[in-house]
């Protein structure tokens, strides 16, 4: 088993419950779509699968371990085997693209590696063939504050596969592009996760894409899992169910550009 | 009520300007009186012309190499050191640890560069040494407030993303936090740098090397022409000093 | 399949600037090193430290005495005076300064979209470099070449603040007065109104708050100036600390330490209450 939630529930600090017994078991290989309206819970459960957050009640295990149960050391070398990609990549605008994609393996490796590659990227070769996969080869010395929205998500993810993960959670990870290249990238990240044998689970809002690329369909409303269904058996009276007061192929928001750094010069 | 309160506060400055004047018993006489003032042209005059020999520009130029060499090391350690204490400053280490590291850093920063000099000079004997120090000191205080602010005011994202991949957490500060604060903390590195050479040329005065003790001691032994080559020196560093960071600026921070 | 392309496109742009410029720090520290005679060694060299390390243990308990607490007053007071009596004839220069040096009086510019006709801009220049002088020196030099021409004692931390910062002051009046809406005082101009006139209506009132702010933010820095001034006899707070070091009297300069301390905080208090109140 790549995931296996048991009863997890998630309250936020400030009292609001974001997730309510939420079981899920996702086996290795499997690729499986979350949707659900905004605010459903989708990223926390993303997060949460992340081991960014903490469950306030349940059980989470991922490959096989409890990452809450684990010490600090054995937690961090489980999360160097999680591959998180962001909806709103977290890449330093200032930073080569070929630096944001190697730092996928610093979990795997040592420090003064990490810190070398810093100064002069140690594996640009490995670098473009993660990103060549996703059309951004030639972007390979570009600095990320040079790249649209849609790009950053695409070096998010070749970050994510430069990382050779062995679970993948996407949060979004094709809201900044236009329906073409959404399509197109999400159809290379199935492909990449079949070729592997890697577990792949990605929130979406888009609810086309989600049937179209991924045989498994999770829906969330309102922090619980809705149903849980293959592709196929998904009815449009469910996703009606699902999405009850929202239209359905909302256009997805953009994921926000990074905001421009302000130099402040100090007066004596 | 607010109008007289505010004319109340401007009649107590007034009173306070006079006091100053009065209490202090200031002696103008020696600029004003025809003998003072006689006694100030001839002070004035030994300075013109400045001494232009070959000896004392070879002098100037030691000294001068002196102080830029104190003003760029100073304030490269001061860089180091205060990075080192922003971090704890900015509460990366802990409430407690924050608290102690801004309360040195204060300490550092309010202390003047001239008096850590006078410091340093008995800590260190007479020379560059205790001014490099001295700047080091005064400068990490500062850089240090500015490093921490900086890093407070920076987004948490990259490096936690890092941290969720499995990175350690030097690696994720590395990757993560630096390139975001980098043109922020060379803007602050240079900006100390310029007001760095100003002070390096006058820690001299207590002993600290450089042009600063060169004038100090022309200026005790009446040596004005001497003198005055000395501040043009000065002057001629600030001014380079101040367009090197300029273009410095230009390149890296702004883009 | 391997091609030319395969590992041209490899080459790290940045590669060859980020040596060069690597290359040459290191070829800029060791003599910088040499110049700066950098040895944190010494701090820890064991005469040095000995001395040090007495000097220091003597600042606790910091001295006391009702003479010496006396004799703290009234250095404290007279820096407090030197910075005030500094500040006020700086001002006395610096706003005339400003006044001739600020385009926005400039008649000639009215025609010209707010520039000003080059034969107006040379009486400004003369002003302006003036201004830059006296501000580039720093005022310990003038406060050192004046206890030459005066003597040892406050006078010469007066004249040296007043002359420094009165450069400072007048380079940022004019500046004020430059970022202000020039419409009003454009128009008086127009209208015929004498300059100072023009000044006081046009410009003033938008300018008052941003200038006295300025003036007193600049007040604080001053205080600090003067105790930095004393170490070259200059009065105060500062020489008092110069001669208690010399004297090796830890427990003096301790004391004086924190007076400056908590004066340098009063200052920043007063200040902000001022600026707050003022403005």
């Amino acid at each position: 088993m790549s995931v296996r939630l048991t009863g997890v529930g998630l309250t936020h600090a400030n009292g609001r419950r974001a997730l309510q017994e939420v079981d899920l078991s996702v086996g290795r290989g499997e690729r499986l779509a979350i949707i659900g309206p905004s605010g459903a819970g989708k990223t926390t459960l993303l997060r949460l699968l992340a081991t960014s957050l903490q469950p306030s009640a349940g059980r989470v295990e991922l490959l096989g371990a409890e990452p809450w149960q684990l010490a600090a050391g054995a937690r961090r070398r489980l999360r160097a085997r999680l591959g998180l990609i962001h909806q709103s990549p977290p890449l330093p605008p200032r930073q080569r693209v070929v630096t944001a994609v190697l730092a996928g393996r610093l979990g795997q490796w040592p420090l003064w590696k990490g810190l070398l590659s810093l100064l002069h990227p140690l594996d640009p070769a490995g670098a473009r063939d993660a990103l060549a996969r996703l059309d951004l080869a030639d972007k390979l010395f570009e600095r990320c504050d040079q790249l649209s929205g849609g790009q950053l998500q695409r070096v998010g993810i070749a970050r994510v596969l430069y990382q050779q993960a062995e679970l993948i959670l996407a949060d979004e990870p094709v809201s900044a592009m236009d329906p073409v290249l959404a399509s197109h990238t999400l159809g290379v990240l199935s492909r990449e996760a079949e070729s592997r044998g890697v577990t792949l689970l990605a929130s979406l809002h888009a609810v086309e894409l989600a049937l179209a690329h991924f045989p498994r369909i999770v829906g969330v409303r309102d922090g619980r899992i809705a149903f849980d269904l293959p592709a196929h058996s998904v009815t449009p009276q469910a996703l009606d169910a699902l999405y009850a007061n929202e239209q359905l192929g909302q256009p997805s928001p953009a994921s926000p550009a990074p905001a421009p750094q302000l130099v402040t010069i100090p007066r004596c | 009520m607010k109008r007289t309160l505010n004319y109340l506060l401007l009649l107590a400055i007034l009173l306070a300007v006079a006091a100053s004047f009065v209490g202090l018993g200031l002696d103008f006489s020696g600029l004003t009186g025809a003998k003072g003032l006689a006694q100030m042209g001839d002070y004035a005059a030994g300075f013109f012309p400045a001494d232009f020999s070959a000896a004392h520009l070879a002098n100037i130029g030691r000294a001068s190499l002196e102080t830029l060499a104190m003003s760029a090391l100073g304030t490269l350690l001061a860089a180091l050191l205060g990075l080192l204490l922003a971090l704890p400053a900015a509460g990366r280490v802990g409430e407690g640890a924050a608290a102690l590291v801004r309360l040195l850093l204060n300490a550092l920063r309010s202390i003047p560069e001239l008096v850590w000099a006078a410091l340093m000079v008995l800590a260190a004997g007479l020379g560059p040494n205790a001014g490099t120090l001295a700047l080091a000191l005064h400068t990490a205080g500062v850089l240090g407030r500015l490093f921490a602010e900086a890093l407070e005011n920076t987004p948490a994202e990259p490096a936690e993303a890092i941290r969720l991949a499995g990175g350690g957490r030097i690696a994720a500060f590395v990757y993560g936090t630096l390139p975001g604060v980098w043109p922020q903390l060379i803007a602050y590195i240079l900006y100390r740098w310029e007001n760095n050479i100003r002070m390096a040329s006058v820690l001299g005065f207590v002993g600290a090397g450089g042009l600063g003790q060169m004038l100090y001691v022309s200026l005790s032994l009446f040596q004005q022409a001497q003198a005055a080559t000395v501040i043009l020196a000065m002057l001629l560093l600030v001014l380079a000093v101040d367009a090197l960071s300029g273009w410095a600026r230009q390149r890296w921070v702004s883009h | 399949m391997l091609s030319a392309s395969a590992t041209s496109g490899l080459r790290d742009p940045a590669a060859l600037p980020r040596l060069v410029l690597t290359v040459l720090a290191l070829a800029l520290l060791w003599p910088g090193l040499q110049l700066s005679e950098l040895n944190l060694a010494m701090l820890l060299d064991g005469d040095n430290a000995a001395t040090m390390g007495s000097f220091v243990g003597a600042f606790w308990p910091p001295e006391h005495g009702d003479e010496f607490l006396a004799l703290l007053g009234r250095a404290t007071l007279e820096t407090l005076a030197i910075a005030t009596a500094g500040m006020a004839l700086a001002w006395l220069i610096a706003v005339p300064c400003a006044l001739l040096a600020t385009r926005v009086l400039s008649v000639s510019a009215l025609a010209r979209g707010g520039r000003p006709a080059w034969w107006a801009g040379a009486l400004r220049w003369p002003v302006r470099l003036l201004l830059i002088v006296l501000r580039s020196i720093p005022e310990i030099v003038w406060a050192l070449l004046f206890v030459r021409a005066v003597g040892l004692g406050p006078t010469a931390g007066v004249l040296a603040i007043a002359i420094t910062y009165g450069g400072m002051l007048g380079k940022v009046y004019a500046e004020i007065c430059e970022s202000v809406d020039p419409r009003p005082a454009r128009a008086l101009l127009a209208a015929g109104s004498p300059r100072l006139a023009a000044f006081a209506y046009g410009v003033l009132p938008n300018a008052a708050a941003e200038m006295l702010s300025y003036t007193v933010y600049r007040w604080e820095c001053a205080i600090r100036a003067s105790v930095v001034m004393g170490f070259v006899g200059a009065g105060g707070l500062g020489q008092q600390i110069d001669l208690s070091m010399r004297m090796f009297a830890g427990g003096e300069v301790a004391s004086m330490l924190l007076t400056f301390f908590a004066l340098v905080l009063l200052a920043d208090q007063l200040s902000r209450l001022l600026r707050n109140r003022l403005t």
